[in-house]
């Protein structure tokens, strides 16, 4: 008690703001935190990866260094010269690889990030004002959901044109409802809560109440569920390159469109499958690691 | 607070004026039904038909089994369930006419204390700030950390408490810091809610304590909703027996558990345990029976006929009684019950089937035999 007294006396010298505290302390947590390390670790190796493809990668994307090695039926697997190997058309997996860093991790944090928030948007409207608002969001959330998500990404892309905007916002709106429902019905069930009440009761304005008290409270899920959409929006951007509706430039490699490019050699090639899905995974686990120990950082409760 | 005069003591016990009356108060939750177009197929009559009359100062406690809809009856003299009809006057204030921005600026006189002190704070937010929130809802000036200090002060908290977490304190201290929040705003009236029903027994008296230690120091007026009989008897002035969303009984404390005229407080009372083995072997207690009725089809009549065990064949399932008093009682003792008196003179009995009599006289515990 005593200890606990002259700890927390100390900080208040410090910590101005309250809300500043909370996340002060969050970041604290989560810079202990060795699985939160290895999941930021993981994403910065990818980033770092993106940002330095040209002077990681031994071969241009598009070089075909072993063109001549190439038959239908014999594609090398990995060796000394060409690390993953090759592909169906003697390109260097390796390069293509570090290189698709850059498009899958672009398209899966845009598409994810402009999803969410397009999500919250909607979301905070149904949580927070309830009523006939609510009805009308969420019923367009609902056709919105009633609509198959790659389905409607090919129509959204098609209509604006290939290109890799279109892949991202595509993506983004088949998310939006995801991240509209979850937040919805979080917002609603801290809504009826006792400090809620305690809030108005107080006087508190409903803007405040909102934004201060049961946004905060509701958002967690919504932060774990985008790390969980970050590894889906790589391969749903995978799915639409396969369409032809990915970027302009089909030289540009992507994981998803690499991945879906191997079907044809599965049997006789699985590296091919096997190294940018590893790819798809490992990033997607960064993420997800990350995003589980971020929720558990910032709320009080689990606060050590 | 310092700038607050505490009312004497004695002098506000006596005093007559009305800090809040509640009048015909109805809350009724519609039950809706239907896929597409919804209708209103009935409604849960949680508060049907309440006058109250809280005199400044004083102390009245709400009482009554749960589901009774006293908890909703306190929300709705304070605005956080709409109530559909009757009135609430606060000093001269018609509460229910209020809207929007006065009705916010209203509920600064007007507070609550929470059944469940960690349910009613924010998890995200540290005590600085939860004490400082409604200062800032109202545009009160000053230094807040320094408001903060002296509040947790006057409900008995280190001023170290200000940066901590509500999950960080045990169950009373979280529920002081739920009682600092509701006399930051230095209001006239504060409901609470079952204030130490969720707390240890050890803590109760703690909490009760300070309540009454406040109420002296800020002159406050409280209503006081419990389902515990002792805690109201020891906190409140007047106690209000509710039933089913009506009151049944209403009086002065001791009065009230001296004598209690209705049935149903009756039957409340004797389900008390007495802490004397010997009376409490040798009374008669009345055992309700069944359930309480649903609020959505109340019984016709006295709401409390159909498990009263001095129902009597005329009136009760017809008329509803109203609150009034009863000859040879004060005129602050108020009961509806259409044959208070004739039950009291004893010319009404309760069913047999109701009345747990005392057990014959105890056997004396087997000897052991002496040859063994």
């Amino acid at each position: 008690m005593s200890l606990s007294e002259v700890e927390a006396a100390t900080e208040s010298e410090q910590v101005e703001q309250p809300a500043g505290n909370l996340r002060k302390e969050a970041w604290k947590r989560l810079k202990r935190d060795p699985i939160a390390l290895v999941g930021f670790g993981l994403i910065a190796f990818f980033v770092l990866v993106a940002i330095f493809a040209p002077l990681i990668a031994p071969y241009a994307p598009d070089a075909q260094p072993g063109r001549g090695m190439i038959t239908p039926t014999n594609i090398p697997g990995p060796s000394a010269e060409h690390w993953f190997g090759l592909d169906a058309s003697g390109r260097d997996e390796f390069s293509r690889v570090v290189y698709g860093a850059r498009q899958s991790l672009l398209v899966g944090v845009v598409a994810t990030l402009f999803g969410m928030a397009g999500g919250l948007l909607l979301g905070v409207l149904a949580g927070a004002f309830g009523g006939k608002v609510d009805t009308v969001v969420m019923r367009i959330v609902d056709i919105m959901l009633s609509i198959p998500g790659l389905l409607m990404a090919i129509a959204i892309a098609a209509l604006l044109g290939a290109g890799l905007w279109s892949v991202m916002i595509a993506i983004a709106i088949i998310n939006v409802p995801v991240f509209a429902r979850l937040l919805r019905g979080q917002m609603l069930a801290q809504r009826g809560s006792d400090y809620v009440l305690a809030a108005v009761s107080l006087g508190v304005r409903r803007r405040p109440i909102v934004l201060g008290h049961i946004l905060p409270n509701s958002i967690s899920p919504v932060i774990v569920q985008a790390t969980l959409t970050l590894a889906t929006a790589i391969i749903e951007a995978a799915g639409l390159s396969f369409l032809g509706l990915g970027g302009a430039d089909p030289r540009v490699p992507e994981w998803g469109r690499m991945l879906a490019d191997t079907q044809r050699y599965l049997a006789s090639a699985p590296h091919l499958a096997f190294f940018p899905g590893i790819a798809i995974v490992i990033a997607a686990l960064g993420f997800t690691m990350l995003g589980e120990r971020l929720r558990e950082a910032i709320d009080p409760k689990y606060r050590r | 607070m310092s700038d607050q005069v505490p009312a004497p003591s004695a002098e506000k016990r006596a005093s007559a004026d009305v800090l809040l009356s509640v009048r015909g108060l109805e809350v009724h939750f519609p039950i809706r039904s239907g896929i597409v177009v919804e209708r209103q197929v009935g409604s849960v009559k949680a508060v049907d038909g309440v006058d109250l009359d809280i005199p400044r100062g004083a102390t009245v406690g709400l009482v009554g089994e749960s589901g009774c809809g006293k908890s909703t009856l306190g929300r709705a003299i304070l605005r956080l369930v709409e109530p559909t009809a009757g009135t609430v006057t606060f000093g001269d204030v018609d509460v229910r006419a209020l809207a929007g921005e006065d009705l916010r600026r209203m509920r600064r006189q007007m507070q609550m204390v929470f059944q469940d002190p960690m349910a009613s704070l924010d998890p995200r937010q540290n005590v600085q700030s939860v004490l400082s929130e409604p200062l800032r809802a109202h545009g009160i000036g000053g230094d807040h950390r320094a408001r903060v200090r002296e509040l947790l002060d006057v409900v008995g908290l280190p001023a170290s408490a200000a940066n901590r977490y509500p999950h960080e304190f045990s169950g009373g201290q979280r529920q002081r810091i739920g009682i600092a929040r509701a006399i930051a705003l230095e209001p006239q009236l504060i409901v609470a809610d079952e204030p130490v029903s969720a707390l240890d027994v050890s803590i109760q008296a703690q909490v009760v304590n300070l309540l009454e230690e406040l109420q002296d120091r800020l002159g406050l007026t409280y209503l006081v909703i419990a389902h515990d009989l002792a805690v109201v008897r020891h906190i409140a002035d007047v106690v209000a027996v509710m039933y089913l969303g009506g009151l049944v009984e209403q009086a002065p404390s001791d009065d009230l558990y001296a004598t209690p005229l209705h049935p149903y407080t009756k039957a409340l009372m004797s389900a008390v345990p007495i802490p004397d083995p010997v009376v409490e072997d040798t009374r008669q207690r009345i055992l309700l029976q069944g359930d309480l009725p649903s609020p959505a089809d109340p019984p016709t009549g006295c709401r409390f006929h159909t498990r009263c065990p001095f129902r009597q064949p005329t009136r009760c399932a017809e008329e509803r009684p109203l609150l009034r008093t009863v000859a040879g009682h004060a005129d602050a003792h108020r009961v509806a019950c259409h044959w208070a008196e004739d039950i009291e003179a004893g010319r009404i009995l309760p069913a047999a089937s109701a009345v747990v009599d005392p057990d014959p006289v105890r056997e004396p515990d087997p000897q052991p035999d002496p040859a063994t």
